[in-house]
């Protein structure tokens, strides 16, 4: 943990890196006063005027925040680096008209979700990637594979795969994978901006505290997964999302039946990795949603297949 | 009659003392003629601008805008917190600590992204492309129309 704050403690311009030390020695002690005491003692040896030392106080509180407390301006932020993060090691697909397509059923399932607004709103892409997986990054920007295309039969089936992933970013779940010291560092760099113009250094603490929380998010996203829970979670807001949205929840399991077979068929890379089995999500969803055969409306497969089949069939 | 009166009245001053100042917390927020994400737009509001929001009804605020527009605004828009846009401005004057205000414009923001950018450690073209596929309420009314999904949107 010293090193990681190592930074904080070095000289920095003026009375910042008291300021600093100060909200440091909160964060160590977990205690309020200690802040308020501390402000006090920097104004009085003439660090900080009276109303820079009440911003340090009213900063104590920053340091205690967590993800929650994130606001959806920084959620976007986070969520645009994510992408191009997981943009170096999955290549976009650059095919206008289904991504067009994707956009179009992601955004009009997105509606119905319970955080129908984010700061910059939800938009879809597709990866160049035999893998099947699917990825939420946070505020709303959604990515999904070639490999994941290939396990959805119909229009039904990939609102099923968009709905599942549009609820790992209504519930924030992305966002709950930064590491608390990460944001407590950030929080606390934003306490003592308020009570001193942002500096080069600053800037440079905080886009490091950045890139980390990014790298949290995507190492989740990528290799660790989301807990069983959350993904238990994402599965059953889908149905209901689902349901409002007017599609059949079965398409869902329907979905992650082929999945399996295609999973076990590329022994356990992707979506496998980072995901409880599909066999077990599938069943679990039998008992939640009436497990009628359904026929797909013609309309939803012919736009489906005009937009989607080229992509699936060839390279 | 006079209890039905009383009622009334009793009803809109209730809805009146529950009108209350609440901050837009996303970029474009359209306020809406109906409760519903697909309803016309009857006007927009800016990030981090302030609406008189009613009682939340079934997640949506019944709200008034500072040029006297009304309409609907869903609840994931909006913030009870003030937003402060501008990096090191000073709260202090407005009475309002910093633990009830959304630290908007500070912490990971666009200045932090430009940093990334100019050292060249991400790449955001695609993201910028991937931020510009929008479908409009009309596209999208159309899509689910033919698609033979339910015209309700809630």
């Amino acid at each position: 943990m010293s090193d990681r704050h190592s930074w904080r403690l070095s000289p920095l311009v003026g009375g910042a890196a008291l300021v600093s030390g100060l909200l440091a020695a909160v964060l160590f002690s977990g205690c309020a006063e200690v802040s308020e005491a501390g402000a006090g003692i920097a104004q009085a040896a003439g660090v900080l005027s009276p109303s820079e030392a009440q911003a340090v106080t009213r900063g104590a509180k920053a340091v205690e925040k967590s993800w929650q407390d994130l606001t959806p301006e920084q959620e976007y932020y986070i969520g645009r680096a994510v992408v191009a993060q997981v943009l170096q090691t999955y290549p976009p697909l650059d095919r206008p008209q289904a991504n067009d397509y994707l956009n179009l059923l992601g955004q009009s399932l997105a509606v119905f979700s319970e955080r129908p607004e984010t700061f910059g709103g939800y938009h879809f892409l597709l990866l160049d990637s035999d893998e099947i997986n699917a990825f939420a990054a946070p505020g709303g920007l959604i990515l999904v594979t070639r490999g994941m295309l290939r396990c959805c039969q119909n229009e039904d089936e990939l609102a099923a795969v968009l709905a599942h992933e549009i609820c790992h970013v209504e519930q924030k779940h992305g966002l709950s994978a930064i590491k608390q010291g990460r944001l407590t560092e950030a929080f606390t760099i934003v306490a003592a901006e308020s009570a001193k113009q942002m500096g080069g250094e600053e800037l440079a603490a905080l886009t490091r505290e950045f890139e980390g929380s990014v790298g949290d998010v995507v190492m989740t996203l990528t290799t660790s997964g989301y807990s069983r829970k959350q993904e238990r979670n994402a599965d059953a807001a889908a149905v209901e999302l689902l349901q409002r949205a007017g599609y059949p929840a079965t398409a869902m399991i329907a979905m992650l039946e082929r999945m399996d077979e295609r999973l076990a068929d590329a022994g356990g890379l992707g979506f496998a990795k980072t995901h409880p089995s599909a066999k077990s999500r599938a069943d679990a969803l039998r008992t939640m949603v009436a497990g009628a055969e359904f026929a797909p409306d013609p309309v939803r497969q012919q736009r489906f297949s005009v937009a989607i089949q080229p992509i699936v069939a060839g390279k | 009659m006079k209890i039905r009166v009383l009622a009334v009245l009793l009803t809109i001053s209730t809805g009146a003392a529950l009108a209350a100042p609440m901050s837009v917390q996303v970029r474009n927020c359209r306020v809406r003629a109906t409760p519903s994400q697909l309803g016309a737009t009857v006007a927009t509001v800016e990030y981090g601008a302030v609406v008189q929001a009613g009682a939340l009804q079934n997640g949506w605020y019944p709200v008034t805008t500072a040029d006297g527009k009304t309409g609907w605004v869903h609840e994931s828009a909006l913030s009870k917190k003030p937003i402060v846009m501008r990096a090191g401005a000073n709260d202090a004057a407005t009475g309002v600590s910093s633990d009830e205000v959304a630290l908007a414009g500070k912490g990971f923001n666009e200045k932090v992204e430009a940093k990334l950018r100019k050292d060249g450690k991400l790449d955001y073209t695609w993201v910028d492309r991937m931020a510009a596929f929008n479908a409009s309420p009309d596209q999208i009314m159309k899509f689910r129309l033919q698609g033979h999904l339910p015209g309700g949107v809630q």
